[in-house]
């Protein structure tokens, strides 16, 4: 979540291993997800990090490591602040792409973006953000919000089968995946996970903490 | 996009996991419309559990000597709301879709017991969403729907009241897409929801059009409705959009003013009029009145008011107890305190023959009212 530690986090995240970093720009209402977003994006409201903010804060970041960014936000803040802009904004300050979590691949389709599909998601509905996406398509392992789960989803290998069936695109897998164990799981399925929920804990405990917690997902991916 | 849209407002702005659940009530709400059966079940339903069609009333001492007030008198459906009309017709739909547990949100309450109360007579499983501030100003209605049966479950996070209730539930929704029906209480939420709702409360127009010819033999000068959500206002006004000369007059709380002081943004899957600050974050809003206590408001009343079919005025809190106080001491009539604020305004309104929706009663508001 963008907010005053976010350049050093994204660093020690780096430093870990990770290939891609995503920067929550915060939303009041995040239908999306879970307890631990949530109160994330409740801070960084409360610290005063509305959008302008949040691009700056991008911007520091792209400065400080060379992985892709990506900022995952909600339609609100692209309706105030006028999608085209909020798309060129964003990539001049460095994101490689974007992520809205409550834009269906129908509307807006003019803005490019990674699309998400889902457990419930239709195959023809697979077929079209497949066909929208920006680079690589983000699989939604479980029918619910972000949030760490006890077991990797048994949503996830279907989803994967059928996605793969109806495209070539890059898979990464998120929602729900908290452990190097589980990592590893979807790993087997997915060409990518994504880690929120269980990375915003241990970055709770500074930078090393996150370095750490990163290195070990890294490790269990090798 | 296929869904429905009010000129730029509704929409979907919701996670791809309920676009299919979308879909499916949309396939669904057609297919029960179109079927003679599903109407005249909820018509059955209507007359006999409900005591439809509810009956117009002119006040004779609440109104001032240069006007007629007449109200729609909702307040004595059984569980003594409008939101009943709504709750069981999608209490209907969802046994179509074969669904067995029902989520909702309530902010005053009244769509929580009229959830409950259906959830209770068609046997479903019902667990409705509160945000902990309403719990504490409307208990009432929480040991309602406890003794009906339903799980209440208490929202302590943000302003702990509608907006974080109505969150939550969606949120409950998308972690049980595949068992659960979301049954939304005001003309909000993504497509199709506000035109279900407004389809389902639009019994409150049509019949009180009728009332209103064979009683006055005309039309009434204006039609004043409180605004939250916005359901009751909807229903009542599609039995007038088509009568131009019937002004439509929707009344905000003056703290909650979504049409009056909001700006475009996204909330709860819609795009509509929010109090929201210039980078579309939600922003609190403040009512005596839970019902009203809501940021957002239907798709339907953004497109109306750009459109200039209805107006949208406030009333203050206080203005709304003064009404609240002038009813039940003029008429007898206890109302809640969200009709208190269009009973508020009607009093001043530059109109002969007004007619007011008195959209529940005020039984629920009686320690709030108490309190000030």
């Amino acid at each position: 979540m963008a907010g005053r530690a976010t350049v050093e986090l994204a660093a020690a995240a780096e430093a870990g291993g990770a290939d891609l970093i995503e920067v929550g720009f915060p939303f009041s209402d995040p239908l999306a997800d879970g307890p631990v977003i949530r109160r994330a994006a409740e801070q960084a409201l409360a610290e005063g990090m509305r959008t302008v903010e949040c691009l700056q804060c991008l911007r520091d970041v792209h400065e400080r490591v060379s992985v892709p960014l990506v900022p995952m936000t909600y339609s609100s803040l692209l309706e105030a602040y006028g999608w085209e802009r909020f798309g060129d904004d964003a990539r001049q300050a460095g994101a490689s792409s974007l992520i809205v979590a409550d834009l269906p691949v129908d509307v807006h389709p003019e803005l490019p973006r990674v699309q998400l599909v889902a457990p419930t998601s239709t195959d023809e509905r697979i077929a079209l953000a497949a066909a929208e996406t920006d680079g690589w398509l983000y699989l939604v392992t479980v029918a619910g919000t972000t949030g760490a789960r006890m077991e990797l989803s048994p949503a996830l290998a279907p989803l994967v089968e059928r996605t793969r069936a109806l495209t070539d695109m890059p898979l990464y897998a998120g929602f729900g995946i908290s452990s190097p164990e589980q990592a590893a799981l979807a790993a087997e399925l997915a060409d990518g996970v994504v880690v929120g929920s269980a990375a915003l804990l241990a970055a709770d405990d500074g930078p090393r903490a996150l370095e750490g917690f990163v290195a070990q997902l890294r490790a269990a991916l090798a | 996009m296929t869904a429905t849209t009010y000129a730029e407002y509704g929409g979907r702005y919701v996670p791809e996991t309920l676009i299919p659940a979308l879909d499916e009530l949309e396939r669904g709400w057609k297919a029960a419309t179109e079927d003679p059966a599903f109407r005249s079940e909820l018509d059955s339903l209507g007359e006999h559990y409900v005591g439809r069609p509810s009956p117009l009333y002119e006040t004779v001492r609440f109104a001032p000597s240069d006007r007629r007030i007449v109200l729609k008198r909702e307040d004595l459906n059984h569980t003594g709301a409008h939101k009943i009309n709504n709750a069981l017709g999608q209490i209907l739909l969802a046994a179509r879709l074969g669904k067995r547990r029902i989520v909702a949100e309530t902010g005053a309450g009244q769509h929580g017991v009229a959830t409950a109360t259906v959830c209770a007579r068609f046997g479903l499983e019902c667990v409705v969403y509160m945000g902990a501030e309403d719990i504490r100003r409307q208990h009432p209605n929480v040991e309602r729907m406890r003794l009906l049966g339903a799980e209440v479950r208490a929202v302590e996070f943000g302003t702990k009241t509608l907006k974080e209730a109505t969150s939550e539930a969606i949120r409950d929704w998308i972690a049980n897409v595949e068992t659960t029906y979301y049954l939304i209480g005001s003309c909000v939420g993504p497509a199709p929801y506000p035109s279900i709702v407004r389809e389902l409360q639009a019994v409150i127009g049509r019949e009180a059009r009728a009332q209103m010819l064979v009683a006055y033999d005309r039309l009434p000068d204006a039609v004043v409705a409180c605004v939250g959500g916005g359901s009751n206002a909807i229903g009542l006004f599609a039995g007038f959009l088509d009568d131009a000369e019937v002004r439509l007059v929707g009344v905000e709380a003056a703290g909650a003013a979504s049409l009056g002081t909001g700006r475009a943004a996204v909330l709860h899957g819609a795009r509509s009029s929010v109090l929201a600050d210039e980078d579309g974050q939600v922003l609190d809003a403040h009512s005596i009145s839970a019902g009203l206590d809501y940021p957002g408001v239907g798709p339907e009343h953004a497109a109306l008011r750009d459109s200039g079919r209805a107006e949208y005025v406030t009333a203050t809190d206080d203005e709304a107890l003064a009404a609240f106080h002038r009813l039940a001491e003029t008429e007898g009539i206890l109302p809640a305190l969200e009709p208190a604020h269009a009973l508020a305004r009607a009093l001043d309104l530059d109109a002969e023959l007004v007619l007011v929706g008195l959209s529940g009663r005020g039984d629920k508001d009686l320690a709030e009212v108490l309190e000030h």
